[in-house]
C-alpha cells in the first residue's frame, strides 16, 4: 500500500490512524471512479475488436486486473500481518483483516468473469486451466484466513494466529501456483486455456492498467472504510472512541 | 535434544497403544473412502486403474486430516501442552516427536495398505509400488503441514471443519505431485520430476514446520 | 532473585491488572491473593512466560525471562489448574515423561519410591484414570518432590487436597523455603506458615 515505512510508526496507533483514514476514503474513491472509467472506456470503445474471439473477450478488462489484485492484496495482507506479528502492533493486523474480504472478492470476481468469458468462448462455465484453478485455491486461502479470525474469540490471539497462517499461505502460494501448472500443462494439451490470452495490442494493455489500478484505488478505499469500522469496534473501550461526533449524535 | 524428541514420541506412542481403536478408525475409514468412489463412479477396470492413484492420494489426505486433531488436542485440553511449552528443551523438538508419531501411526500404514486398494482397483505391480513410494514421501509432509494447523486452531471454535478448510488448500501441491508422478508412469513420462519434487516439498516442510508449529502452539497459549 | 518490574496485562480489551512491583528471594514466598477474576492465574502465566504482558518486565537473576528462557525454565516448576496427567497413562509413566520432556531422565525405582512416600504405594501401576481426584493431586505433590527447582509457581494448589494432604503440601513448601527455594503461589485460604508476603490484585 502506500505510505513509506519511515513515517509508519507516527500513525501506528488505532487513535490516531482513525482520523487520518477517514480523510483520505473519498480520495481513494474519486481515483478508483476516475481510473476505472478511463479504462472502461478504453475497453469498451477505444481497444480494437479481436480477430478470434470477437467482442465477448472485452471481459479480459475485468478478469484479468481482479486476479492481479486478488493475488496483489493477499501478499500485503500477508505483510501487514506479518508486521503486527513481528512488531505486536495492533493496527497492522486490522489492516490485514479489513483487506481480507476485499481480495477475497477480486478472487471471487475472477472466478466470474473467468466462468463468463469461458462460456461464450468455449462452451463450459468452468475450466481447468492453471490460472483458475489458483485463483480457486486462493479464494480457498483467503477463506481460511477469514474462519480463523472469526472462530478464535481473543482478538491479539487471532490477529497472531491468523498472521501465521497468512504468512504459510504466501510462502505456499508460488509453490500451489507451480504445482497446478505443472499439473494443467501434463492435463491439458488443448488450447482450452484462459491463460493463453490473445496476443495483445497496445491499447488492450492500456485497458488493463488502467482497470487495475481502478480496482486498487477501490480496494484501498474499501479497506480504508473496513479498517475504521474494525479499530472501532475492537477499540470501543477506549476514551477517544466515546467521545467521537459519529457517536455523542443521539438520534431522536 | 533429540532426546526430548524420542520422549515425545515414545509418550505419544504409547497414548496410542493405550487407546488402538482410535488409529484403527482412521485406517478403515481409508479403506472405506477408497471403495466408495467404484460405487459412485462405476467398476470398469479401466476407468478404476486410471483413477486409481487419484483416489489413493485423496483418501489419504482425508485419513491423515481425521487424525490431526489428536496430536494437541487432548494435551491442550488437559494442560500437558503447557507443560511442554513450559519445558527448557526447544518446543519444536517436543513438536517433531509428536509429528513423527502422528506419521507412524496415521501415514505409514496408508503406504502398508495401499497394495491393497491397489488390489481393487487392478493397479499394475510396478504402478503400486510407485503409489507407495509417493505415499512414504509425501505422507509425513502431510503430517507436518497438518501439525501446522491443527496448533493454530487449538481452542478455536469450529473443530475438524476449520482444520480442514484451512489444510486442504496447502495440500494440494503434495496432491498434484503424488497422484501426478503415478499417472505420469502410466503414460510413460516417467515419474522422476515428481518424485524429486515431493522430496523437496518433504525436506522444505521438515525444516520449518516444526518450528513454525511450535510459534503456533505458543500463540494458541496465551 | 525473582523481580516483577511495572507488569500490566491484558485480556482482550480489558486491562486485568497494571504497575504491578514484585521482588522474591531465595527463602521467601509470596501469597498472590484477590477476588475471582481479579487476575491471578493470568499474572502467573506471566511470571512463567506462557504470555507476554502489557507492558512491565519480569527479570530472573537480573536478567529479562525473554532472553535467559532456557535457564529460567530448567529453575522453574509451575503447576497450573489443569492436572497435566494422561489419564491413559500409570502415574510412574506420566512423572517419568513428564520429566524426559524436560530434559531429565528418572528412573523406575526413584519414581516409584517417591509416589510410595505420597501416600500412593500399591497404585503406582494404576493408569491415573483409576485415581481419585484427591490422588492424582498426590501425584503431582510427588512431582513436585521429585523436580529439582527453585521457583515453584503454584495456582491453587491446596484445592481438591485433603487433611492430610495438605499438612504435606505445607510441610514440603517450608522444607523447600528452607533450602532458599521460591514459591510464588495463589489460593484462597489463608496459608500457616511463617513469614508470607501477601500480594493483592
Amino acid at each position: 500500500m502506500s505510505g513509506s515505512v519511515l513515517h509508519w510508526f507516527r500513525f501506528s496507533s488505532p487513535a490516531t490512524f482513525y482520523p487520518i483514514a477517514g480523510r483520505l476514503i473519498p480520495v481513494f474513491w474519486v481515483l478508483a471512479a476516475l481510473f476505472g472509467a478511463a479504462g472502461l472506456w478504453i475497453g469498451f470503445f477505444i481497444a480494437p475488436t479481436d480477430a478470434t474471439q470477437g467482442e465477448g473477450y472485452r471481459i479480459i478488462f475485468v478478469h484479468v486486473p481482479v486476479s492481479w489484485m486478488s493475488m496483489f492484496l493477499y501478499l500485503v495482507m500477508a505483510i501487514w500481518a506479518g508486521i503486527g506479528l513481528v512488531l505486536n502492533t495492533r493496527l497492522s493486523s486490522m489492516m490485514a483483516q479489513a483487506l481480507a474480504p476485499t481480495g477475497a472478492l477480486m478472487a471471487f470476481l475472477s472466478l466470474w468473469t473467468g466462468a463468463f468469458w469461458g462460456k461464450p468462448m468455449w462452451g463450459t462455465w468452468w475450466v481447468w486451466d492453471a490460472r483458475l484453478t489458483s485463483e480457486l485455491i486462493l479464494l480457498f486461502l483467503y477463506l481460511g484466513f477469514m474462519a480463523l479470525q472469526a472462530s478464535i474469540d481473543d482478538p491479539r490471539r487471532a490477529d497472531k494466529a491468523s498472521a501465521i497462517l497468512a504468512l504459510v499461505g504466501v510462502v505456499n502460494l508460488p509453490i500451489i501456483y507451480f504445482s497446478v501448472i505443472w499439473w494443467n500443462t501434463l492435463h491439458q494439451g488443448a488450447s482450452v486455456s484462459l491463460t493463453k490470452a490473445p496476443s495483445m495490442a497496445q491499447t488492450m494493455l492500456w485497458g488493463m492498467l488502467l482497470m487495475s489500478l481502478g480496482y486498487w484505488m477501490y480496494s484501498i478505499a474499501m479497506a480504508l472504510t473496513r479498517l475504521r469500522a474494525i479499530i472501532l469496534e475492537r477499540e470501543a473501550h477506549a476514551d477517544w472512541v466515546t467521545r467521537l461526533p459519529e457517536l455523542t449524535k443521539v438520534p431522536r | 535434544m533429540i532426546s526430548v524428541m524420542i520422549a515425545s514420541l515414545h509418550r505419544d506412542l504409547l497414548l496410542v497403544m493405550r487407546r488402538k481403536s482410535e488409529v484403527l478408525t482412521a485406517l478403515f475409514f481409508f479403506v472405506i473412502v477408497t471403495s466408495l468412489f467404484p460405487l459412485g463412479i462405476g467398476s470398469d477396470p479401466g476407468l478404476l486403474r486410471k483413477i486409481a492413484p487419484g483416489v489413493i492420494w485423496v483418501s489419504a489426505l482425508l485419513a491423515t486430516l481425521l487424525g490431526l486433531q489428536r496430536i494437541l488436542a487432548s494435551d491442550y485440553a488437559d494442560g500437558t501442552l503447557e507443560q511442554m511449552a513450559l519445558s527448557p528443551a526447544p518446543l519444536s523438538a517436543i513438536v517433531a516427536g509428536k509429528i513423527l508419531a502422528h506419521w507412524l501411526v496415521c501415514g505409514l500404514p496408508l503406504v502398508v495398505l495401499a497394495p491393497v486398494i491397489g488390489l481393487q482397483f487392478d493397479l499394475g505391480g510396478s504402478a503400486v509400488g510407485l503409489v507407495m513410494l509417493t505415499l512414504l514421501l509425501g505422507t509425513p509432509t502431510l503430517s507436518m503441514i497438518g501439525a501446522v494447523g491443527a496448533s493454530l486452531t487449538l481452542g478455536a471454535r469450529g473443530g475438524g471443519a476449520l482444520l480442514s478448510l484451512l489444510v486442504l488448500p496447502l495440500y494440494i501441491p503434495v496432491l498434484i505431485f503424488g497422484a501426478g508422478a503415478v499417472n505420469a508412469q502410466i503414460a510413460g513420462l516417467g515419474a522422476e520430476g515428481h518424485l524429486s519434487l515431493l522430496a523437496a516439498l518433504l525436506i522444505f516442510t521438515a525444516v520449518f514446520a516444526p518450528w513454525v508449529a511450535a510459534v503456533s502452539i505458543r500463540i494458541s497459549l496465551e | 532473585m525473582l523481580r516483577v518490574v511495572n507488569l500490566s496485562c491484558s485480556r482482550g480489551d480489558k486491562v486485568l491488572f497494571s504497575h504491578v512491583h514484585a521482588e522474591l528471594k531465595p527463602g521467601e514466598i509470596i501469597h498472590l491473593r484477590g477476588e475471582n477474576g481479579a487476575g491471578k492465574t493470568s499474572l502467573l502465566r506471566l511470571l512463567v512466560g506462557l504470555s507476554t504482558p502489557a507492558a512491565g518486565e519480569i527479570l530472573w537473576n537480573d536478567v529479562p525471562i525473554t532472553r535467559c528462557r532456557e535457564s529460567y525454565l530448567r529453575h522453574l516448576l509451575f503447576l497450573g489448574h489443569q492436572s497435566a496427567l494422561k489419564t491413559d497413562l500409570t502415574s510412574i509413566e506420566n512423572l517419568r515423561l513428564l520429566s524426559a520432556i524436560d530434559g531429565v531422565a528418572l528412573t523406575e525405582d526413584a519414581v516409584t519410591a517417591v509416589l510410595g512416600q505420597f501416600g500412593l504405594w500399591g497404585r503406582e501401576r494404576f493408569p491415573v484414570e483409576w485415581l481419585s481426584a484427591g490422588q492424582r493431586r498426590r501425584v503431582l505433590l510427588a512431582r513436585l518432590s521429585l523436580q529439582s527447582a527453585k521457583l515453584w509457581v503454584l495456582d491453587e494448589p491446596l484445592n481438591a487436597l485433603d487433611v492430610g494432604a495438605t499438612e504435606l503440601l505445607l510441610r514440603m513448601i517450608s522444607d523447600h523455603l528452607a533450602a532458599d527455594g521460591m514459591v510464588f503461589m495463589t489460593s484462597h485460604q489463608s496459608l500457616d506458615l511463617p513469614n508470607v508476603r501477601v500480594l493483592t490484585l
